[in-house]
């Protein structure tokens, strides 16, 4: 469950840095907004008092659009003027980006944390029989369905779509694919808002399977998301939905079994490790670096 | 001089003139000593506070102006390396002021250990640097965004976890050994340092891997090397300044070096200009009194409004003066040219 909304956020990750080499930092924060998308949309159609399956698609469908909205804006006020500079000043510009989003929060929302409010309460699933029994939250299973419902639409869109094989295109060669007549601004400006709204997802379905938000909530997944687009192979999207699985699993059993107090130092210790003995990741290909 | 590159070595090194020169350097430490011995007196302790972390903020933004700024990567996990030269420095100089304290008693033992331990701390920064440095910064730029940001996190939980070093308490009861005078003799070695390298054949090397890394490897530079060195050098002075500071503020908690913190230096170091050490010391201090300045607001609202304040500058910054104020112009290069000509030995913008 924690590997799949981990996987929707790196999604993201990859898209972007597939299509832009860009690390976008501010995609940890909408996927904070999507939370808290999903939070007022709650309390607007007053659907804590109701919380059935429908509803929860309902917010995050809206969640996904606010999101998709806010990652389009980002990438036009923010990206697009730098897309000819040098890297470090779009990744200066992403982290600024990022920062101004956290602490916007906290000027907007209060920087308490919040009670997401929706939280449809369904019977536990319990199989076996008595004194051996398997007992299983349905909300986990919800979120696991509707991730992977998400991320297979997206594989589709990639690998089945004009939009798809465009955006394929633009990551492979910018000036090539704008020389084929792929309109490469609106293509990027495309991926940015599907990135940002798989995040938006993830936001709505953490505050269904944890119910704590708060504004700084998405720095740390947003990082650990990215961790695992790495270690999936970055640029790679099947290897970030891979990366992201190894990675949720292997921090529930670090939590579970053995040290529970490291486990932010997980994620970025298995970054290290990655990047000191296959840099490319689990299932990326090694592209050297042209001039 | 010898700065170990061998055959990377550009045939025609600058040489020291003007600025670089030995003289202006000793003039600087005197003065900061008159000034330590005669004026310290007449600040009150809450402006000593500001001029000291004025002085921490300089190392800092100085240091890491030696990687973002010359060497063009990214560092974003400063903060990481204060916090392993702070405590490094801290633990030597408890141990010590335990087992011997007739040793700390004297003012002469005082400052030769915490000095000692000071550079102890810098060494293990740097270690720690090298260490975090060598798999990322063999590949490309961002990853040691990625690293450093995630580096920061590793060293706060496992400060977090370490109970000898108190864990989330911090340690307490620091001796109070930074004073004016040391803060700021380390100031003027780290701009210093910083100056002659970045003037030296090996600041030549930096520039090269910033400019451009693949023409860089092409004319014969080991890139990675070069960034590996800038970027331990860089932790070096980062340790050095956290040993300061936990000998200052008498307490380490390790919340007090999270992203916030690294962040900070960062935007001192953007605003100042990516490749301007001058640049960095002006927005150090700016901003270290800006910080005061804000103080009042940030009880109206109870929100660090600082931060929103700063990332929108570092934003607006990027979209529009990509290099920061000073660009990649010292401060010299602002004065009329006959005085350029004097303190720098040359007519021309650097």
């Amino acid at each position: 469950m924690l590997g799949s909304i981990y996987a929707l956020i790196a999604l993201g990750y990859t898209m972007v840095f597939g299509i832009l080499q860009l690390i976008n930092f501010a995609h940890g924060e909408v996927y904070m907004l999507g939370a808290f998308t999903g939070f007022y949309a709650t309390n607007w159609f007053k659907l804590a008092e109701n919380p059935s399956l429908g509803a929860l698609v309902l917010v995050m469908l809206l969640a996904m659009a606010v999101c998709a909205i806010t990652g389009f804006v980002i990438e036009r006020l923010a990206y697009r003027p730098l897309r000819k500079a040098p890297r470090i000043n779009l990744l200066i510009t992403a982290v600024g980006v990022s920062l101004l989003l956290q602490f916007s929060g906290q000027l907007f929302f209060g920087s308490d944390p919040k009670f997401f409010p929706l939280q449809p309460d369904f019977e536990p699933w319990i199989f076996g029989e008595e004194g051996n029994e398997i007992i299983v939250n349905p909300i986990s299973v919800v979120v696991l369905v509707l991730a992977l419902t998400l991320m297979v639409t997206l594989q589709y869109i990639i690998f089945r779509t004009r939009l798809g094989r465009a955006m394929r295109a633009v990551s492979f060669n910018h000036d090539l694919a704008s020389l084929m007549g792929i309109p490469t601004n609106r293509i990027i400006s495309a991926t940015f808002m599907l990135g940002s709204s798989l995040a938006g997802a993830a936001g709505v379905l953490v505050g269904v399977a944890y119910p704590k938000i708060e504004p700084l909530m998405g720095t740390m997944p947003g990082l650990k998301a990215f961790c695992a687009a790495v270690l999936g192979g970055i640029g790679n999207v099947t290897g970030a939905v891979l990366g992201s699985f190894t990675l949720g699993l292997a921090e529930m059993f670090l939590v579970a079994y053995w040290a529970p107090t490291y486990r932010d130092a997980l994620a970025f210790s298995i970054l290290i490790l990655i990047l000191l003995f296959r840099p490319t990741g689990l299932l990326g290909v090694y592209r050297p670096e042209k001039v | 001089m010898t700065n170990g590159l061998g055959s990377q070595r550009p045939t025609t090194a600058p040489q020291p003139h003007g600025f670089s020169s030995m003289k202006w350097w000793g003039l600087a430490f005197v003065l900061v000593w008159i000034f330590h011995f005669f004026a310290t007196g007449l600040i009150s302790a809450y402006g000593m506070n500001i001029v000291l972390n004025a002085g921490l903020n300089i190392i800092l933004a100085v240091s890491l102006n030696l990687v973002n700024g010359f060497t063009g990567q990214f560092s974003i996990g400063h903060a990481g390396f204060m916090a392993v030269g702070g405590y490094i420095t801290a633990v030597i100089t408890m141990t010590i002021g335990r087992d011997y304290p007739d040793l700390m008693s004297h003012w002469i033992g005082q400052n030769s250990i915490f000095i000692a331990a000071l550079v102890a701390g810098g060494i293990g920064a740097a270690g720690v640097g090298y260490l975090v440095g060598m798999p990322s910064l063999r590949l490309r730029g961002d990853y040691l965004a990625i690293v450093t940001l995630g580096f920061g996190e590793i060293i706060r939980v496992i400060l977090l976890n370490t109970d000898s070093v108190g864990g989330a308490r911090g340690m307490s009861g620091i001796p109070n050994y930074s004073n004016f005078g040391l803060v700021y003799s380390f100031v003027v070695i780290t701009i210093f340092s910083i100056w002659r390298i970045v003037n030296s054949a090996h600041g030549r090397v930096l520039l090269a891997v910033r400019e451009d890394e693949v023409a860089g490897e092409a004319m014969g530079v080991n890139t990675t090397q070069a960034k590996v060195r800038a970027f331990a050098m860089g932790a070096f002075f980062a340790g050095v300044a956290g040993g300061l500071l936990a000998h200052f503020l008498q307490i380490l908690t390790p919340a007090m070096f999270d992203f916030n913190r690294s962040f900070e230096i960062i935007i001192m170091c953007v605003l100042g200009g990516l490749g301007s050490i001058t640049g960095s010391v002006i927005a150090a201090v700016v901003l270290t009194g800006l910080r005061e300045a804000l103080r009042g607001l940030q009880e109206i609202t109870h929100v660090d409004l600082r931060m929103i304040i700063y990332s929108l500058v570092l934003i607006i910054l990027m979209l529009t003066r990509p290099n920061g104020l000073f660009g990649r112009n010292e401060i010299v290069d602002y004065l009329p040219k006959s005085w350029r000509v004097k303190l720098t030995g040359k007519a021309s913008r650097a």
